[in-house]
C-alpha cells in the first residue's frame, strides 16, 4: 500500500450508488459501495469514468471523502460546476441504486497515514477540504492521537462542508483544533474580517514550524500557491508541506 | 503564449494516467531535471493537462520532465526531461 504501492492491473470497477446527500446548495456526498475495492489511504483519489449512450466518455478525478473502511465504501463530494460535463450529472441525476466507473485508488503521495504521530497542519481551500476530511476521518476511526490543526478557507458560511461532523470532531477530541477563514462574507460577531489567508492567520492559527508539522495544502491553484508560500516564509521546510492543487477547467474534486 | 505558467496541476495528479503504463506509482518516486539538475518528488512537478496529453514540467526551471501522448490505441511516453527516477521499494 505504501510509498511505491504497486498499481498494476489498476482498472475499472463499478460502484453501486447506496446513499446520497447534500452537503450545500451545490455540493452532493456520493456513497458508493465497491465490491472489489482494494482499500484506500486516506488523501487518495480515484477516477470517475462517464460513458454516454453514443460512446463519447468522459474522465474527472475526484478525491475520497471517506476513511479507509472494511465496508468497501467509497464517497466522493462533488460541487456542481456551471457547465460542467460531468459535475451536473453526479450532483443533480444520479440515484441510489445507478452504477459508476470507477479506477483507483491512485496517488501514494498526498496521503496521510495512521502510523504517522508528527503535528498535521491541514489547509483548505473551498472543496479541497474533501481529502483533508479523509485524513480527520482517518484519523478518527483508527483512534490516532497525532494532533491536528485545520484551516479552512470558504467563500462565505453558507458553503462551508462537513459543518456538523467538523465540529463534532473537534468537541470529541480537543486535539483537531479547527480555524474557518471566510474570503467574501463573515458570520456576524467574526473575529477576522473577510479576506483571504495572510501571514497574521498563518502565524496566529497553525502550528509553529518548530514543531515540525507535516502539511497537506489542497485547494484551486492560486490558492495551493500562495498558502504553501505563506507556510514557508513561516519557517516550515518546502519538503514538509506536500500540494495537491486542481484548476478551475475540468471538474476535478 | 507562454501558457504553460498560467495554471498547473500537481505531478500527484498523473497517477492514475501513468498507472496504465507502470507497475509501481512513480509519482512517489525521486527525480532529477535533466536541465537544471534539481530534484524531487515526481509529485511535485508541475502537470499541465489541458493539452492531448499530459506534460510534467520541473518545479523549478519549468522544464519538460515527462510528456504522455495517447492516440488512439497507442501510447506514447517521452521521459527524457528527467536523467533518473528512483523508488523506494521497501514498502511494496
Amino acid at each position: 500500500m505504501a510509498g511505491a504501492a504497486l498499481l498494476g492491473g489498476l482498472m475499472w470497477r463499478i460502484g453501486t450508488v447506496v446513499a446520497l446527500q447534500d452537503e450545500t446548495a451545490t455540493a452532493r456526498t456520493i456513497k458508493l459501495e465497491v465490491p472489489d475495492w482494494p482499500g484506500h489511504v486516506a488523501g487518495q483519489h480515484v477516477d470517475v469514468r462517464l460513458t454516454a449512450s453514443d460512446g463519447y466518455s468522459a474522465v474527472r478525478s475526484y478525491s475520497i471523502a471517506s476513511a479507509p473502511n472494511p465496508e468497501r465504501r467509497v464517497e466522493l463530494t462533488v460541487d456542481r460546476l456551471p457547465g460542467g460535463e460531468v459535475s451536473p450529472y453526479l450532483t443533480q441525476e444520479i440515484a441510489v441504486g445507478d452504477h459508476l466507473e470507477l479506477r483507483g485508488p491512485i496517488g501514494g503521495w498526498f496521503v496521510w497515514r495512521t502510523q504517522q504521530t508528527e503535528p498535521i497542519q491541514l489547509v483548505a481551500g473551498g472543496s479541497g477540504i474533501v481529502p483533508l476530511m479523509a485524513m480527520i476521518r482517518s484519523r478518527a476511526s483508527a483512534g490516532s492521537t497525532a494532533p491536528f490543526r485545520l484551516l479552512y478557507s470558504v467563500r462565505e458560511p453558507a458553503v462551508v462542508w462537513y459543518r456538523n461532523e467538523l465540529q463534532a470532531l473537534s468537541d470529541f477530541d480537543r486535539s483537531v483544533s479547527i480555524t474557518y477563514a471566510y474570503t467574501r462574507v463573515a458570520p456576524k460577531d467574526w473575529p477576522r474580517p473577510a479576506g483571504r489567508i495572510d501571514v497574521n492567520l498563518i502565524a496566529n492559527t497553525t502550528w509553529p514550524s518548530t514543531r515540525v508539522p507535516t502539511c497537506y495544502v489542497c485547494g484551486p491553484t492560486s490558492f495551493v500557491e500562495s498558502a504553501a508560500s505563506l507556510l514557508s516564509a513561516a519557517g516550515n521546510s518546502p519538503h514538509k508541506i506536500r500540494t495537491e492543487r486542481f484548476g478551475p477547467t475540468g471538474d476535478r474534486k | 503564449m507562454s501558457s504553460h505558467t498560467d495554471d498547473y496541476l500537481d505531478g500527484n495528479a498523473a497517477a492514475g494516467e501513468l498507472s496504465k503504463i507502470f507497475a509501481v506509482d512513480i509519482t512517489t518516486g525521486e527525480g532529477q531535471c535533466a536541465h537544471c539538475g534539481a530534484t524531487g518528488r515526481f509529485a511535485e512537478a508541475h502537470l499541465y493537462m489541458q493539452s492531448p496529453g499530459i506534460v510534467a514540467r520541473c518545479s523549478a526551471c519549468e522544464h519538460v520532465l515527462l510528456r504522455l501522448v495517447n492516440v488512439r490505441e497507442q501510447v506514447f511516453l517521452d521521459v527524457r526531461g528527467m536523467t533518473y527516477l528512483s523508488f523506494d521499494t521497501s514498502q511494496q
